[in-house]
């Protein structure tokens, strides 16, 4: 008989090894899945992780890595915190797209102007459209007690309709030819978000995506506010009695999480994706759920999280044009690594046991 | 804006037709939930089922069997959430909210042939005379069998927890579950059944949406119905026909911003579009200060060691 034994403290050696055991485990059966549509899974999973990092064309797809990475890492470092303390936001996709909304309205309006307070302007009226969005559920929360999971989640989808109404009516360009989306910003300078250095993939939103993390090393392992968070998630109780305040922690933890969120979507509308249309989000909001897991909540491991499945979207990519493999291939490939970490997590805080268990 | 087009008679009868998706997929949470178990994986469960009903329905030639798949799909794909919850002890949240999103891209990549297939159609069941009363007969008597199914489950699963010795055990189990274990019930194995039966509800609601509100197979096409199902639990405090009666309004709004978007109205399409998410809030707004109906072990990990 096999049993689990609940360990008296959570072990730190496992903690750090179930993400990698994921990881192979993920590769193994996604390989298997790979085969069953048909394709050589040794082929897929090398395509997918060695290709865009040491294959030929590597110098090409390294920068996407940062591209696709910064996204990743801004969403999920928000949602971490919350994660933390036992509050889900999971409708960052939808406080994505209202940054993203709010940032080019911002520049739009003063289009055709260059000027250099353009760019920080949408900087801040984009983490304020993620911020006011994730409010919703937080205030919603803190005044009524309803349950925030299903409120951000309900926001993402009246997020998209309000997306598609903006690309089809006011933001639309009116230099379009009738077709909808908005201006490129891409051909806007003082909108553009443009490469720090050309060639690298460094854009602004990478070098915030950076300062996030270290924001967020500081304030949870330094800083009151970050025990508070910490203590709230492991020992609700304990955090009530040491005078936490939960209703300022449901504020903070949605608040940050949509403006980070938020700020995601902004980079990306005056980047990489350059203008507001109808299908502009891509379901980072969803993925970086996890990334978030998959780092452990924690910062670093969010860094390294973000990376991987940055490589697997862009792997991805490349599967899909070398050798055919459905692009739903692949998010069930992402699905996969989330559930073999939940299943594997089980070793964090259990040990295995074998034996005839005792009986009670 | 011409209103008169929009016959009440008619917008009644789609109304029952409309919930039934939403219906079947609350009822089965309500099962899963009373359980003790908090299952975000509805949304995944339902796709699923959508495009594995819709590919034995394409290829059997039948519905009827389309729909046994969509439960088989929902059950299959809910036995990976009772691995997680029950096996390893993961946390349910994150669980579920792994199954929705797994569920989305497998659904996505079995459905890739069967984009723009026409599945075969179900008709009305003959309901003899009753179907010809005025206004009664085609508001309550010409449908399909599965919504007078979904009735029948809602029927089912309320005699089934009010008067049955199988409901008291699994309500004492969701209440809670030491204690429960302690009278000696297998509180793993009654959640596994009872996560199994959400899982197979949600299928077919999914394969309703597939099979006969839209019918064909489009990528994402349960569009959050599965977690507007999830907010319908909550507003019915977990009783049974509070669920019905919750599905038939959100169902009545579907279809009523529906025949708006036709009758061109002056709000714009995607605002219409908006409100049946808009109001899932509201009511949770104005719903959510009375939780003392809870399940007492909602969402809490068992683990009999000590």
């Amino acid at each position: 008989m096999m049993r689990l034994e609940k360990r008296p403290q959570p072990s730190r050696a496992m903690a750090l090894a179930t993400p990698l055991l994921a990881v192979l485990a993920t590769m193994v059966f996604g390989g298997l899945l790979f085969a069953v549509l048909g394709e050589d899974p040794v082929q897929s999973i090398l395509t997918i992780f060695w290709q865009p990092l040491f294959g030929e064309f590597a110098f090409y797809y390294r920068p996407q890595l940062l591209v696709k990475g910064a996204p990743l890492v801004l969403i999920a470092m928000g949602l971490a915190l919350g994660f933390r303390a036992g509050i889900w936001n999971i409708g960052a996709e939808g406080q994505y797209i209202m940054g993203a909304i709010f940032g080019a309205a911002a520049a739009l309006v003063f289009y055709p102007l260059e000027a250099w307070w353009i760019f920080p302007l949408m900087v801040i009226c984009g983490g304020l459209g993620g911020f006011l969005w994730a409010m919703i559920p937080g205030l919603l929360k803190v005044k009524f007690g309803t349950n925030e999971i299903l409120v951000s989640l309900m926001l993402v989808y009246v997020a998209e309709q309000f997306l598609s109404s903006m690309s089809l009516g006011l933001l639309k360009n009116p230099e379009g030819y009738g077709f909808p989306g908005s201006r490129n910003l891409q051909q806007y300078a003082s909108a553009h978000n443009a490469e720090i250095v050309s060639g690298t993939g460094m854009h602004w939103g990478v070098v915030a995506a950076f300062i996030a993390v270290i924001f967020a090393y500081v304030l949870l392992t330094r800083h009151r506010l970050g025990f508070a968070i910490r203590v709230t998630g492991e020992a609700p109780r304990a955090a009530k009695f040491g005078g936490v305040n939960p209703a300022r922690l449901v504020l903070f933890c949605l608040g940050t999480s949509g403006l980070l969120a938020g700020l995601a979507g902004m980079f990306e509308v005056a980047g990489p994706a350059g203008q507001i249309t109808i299908d502009f989000n891509v379901g980072y909001g969803f993925t970086a759920i996890i990334v978030a897991f998959l780092g452990r909540l924690h910062p670093v491991g969010i860094l390294l999280a973000g990376g991987l499945m940055a490589l697997t979207y862009i792997g991805g990519d490349i599967a899909q044009s070398q050798l055919g493999l459905p692009a739903a291939a692949i998010q069930v490939f992402q699905g996969m690594l989330l559930f073999f970490l939940l299943a594997l997590d089980v070793l964090t805080n259990y040990r295995l046991r074998f034996g005839a268990a005792e009986v009670a | 804006m011409d209103l008169s087009v929009i016959n009440p008679i008619l917008l009644l009868a789609a109304l029952m037709s409309a919930a039934t998706p939403i219906l079947l997929a609350a009822t089965g949470e309500l099962v899963v939930e009373r359980a003790g178990v908090l299952n975000l994986g509805v949304e995944g469960m339902m796709i699923v089922g959508a495009i594995a009903g819709f590919i034995v329905a394409v290829n059997t030639g039948s519905p009827a069997l389309g729909f046994i798949g969509a439960a088989a799909g929902g059950a299959v794909l809910s036995l990976l959430f009772v691995f997680l919850t029950q096996v390893a002890l993961a946390n349910q949240v994150a669980s579920g909210l792994g199954l929705t999103l797994f569920g989305l891209g497998l659904s996505a990549l079995m459905g890739q042939s069967y984009v723009g297939v026409k599945p075969p159609r179900m008709g009305d069941l003959n309901l003899g005379p009753l179907s010809d009363i005025p206004v009664l007969g085609p508001i309550l008597f010409s449908h399909d069998a599965m919504v007078y199914i979904g009735l029948l489950i809602v029927a089912g699963v309320w005699t089934t927890l009010k008067y049955t010795r199988a409901g008291l055990v699994l309500r004492a189990v969701g209440e809670n579950h030491d204690a429960a274990h302690a009278l000696g019930y297998k509180v793993k194995r009654i959640r596994a059944l009872a996560i199994l039966f959400g899982g197979a509800c949600a299928g077919m609601g999914g394969a309703y949406i597939s099979l006969i509100r839209v019918p064909q197979w489009t990528e994402g096409m349960t569009a959050g119905v599965g977690w507007i199902a999830l907010a319908l639990v909550v507003f019915a405090s977990w009783k049974p026909w509070r669920v019905l009666l919750g599905a038939y309004l959100f169902g009545g709004i579907t279809q009523l911003q529906l025949n708006l978007q036709g009758a061109g109205v002056a709000i714009p399409v995607e605002y219409l579009a908006m409100s049946p998410y808009i109001v899932t809030i509201i009511v949770l707004v104005t719903l959510s200060a009375d939780k003392s109906r809870a399940p007492g072990s909602l969402g809490r990990i068992f683990h009999a060691s000590h």
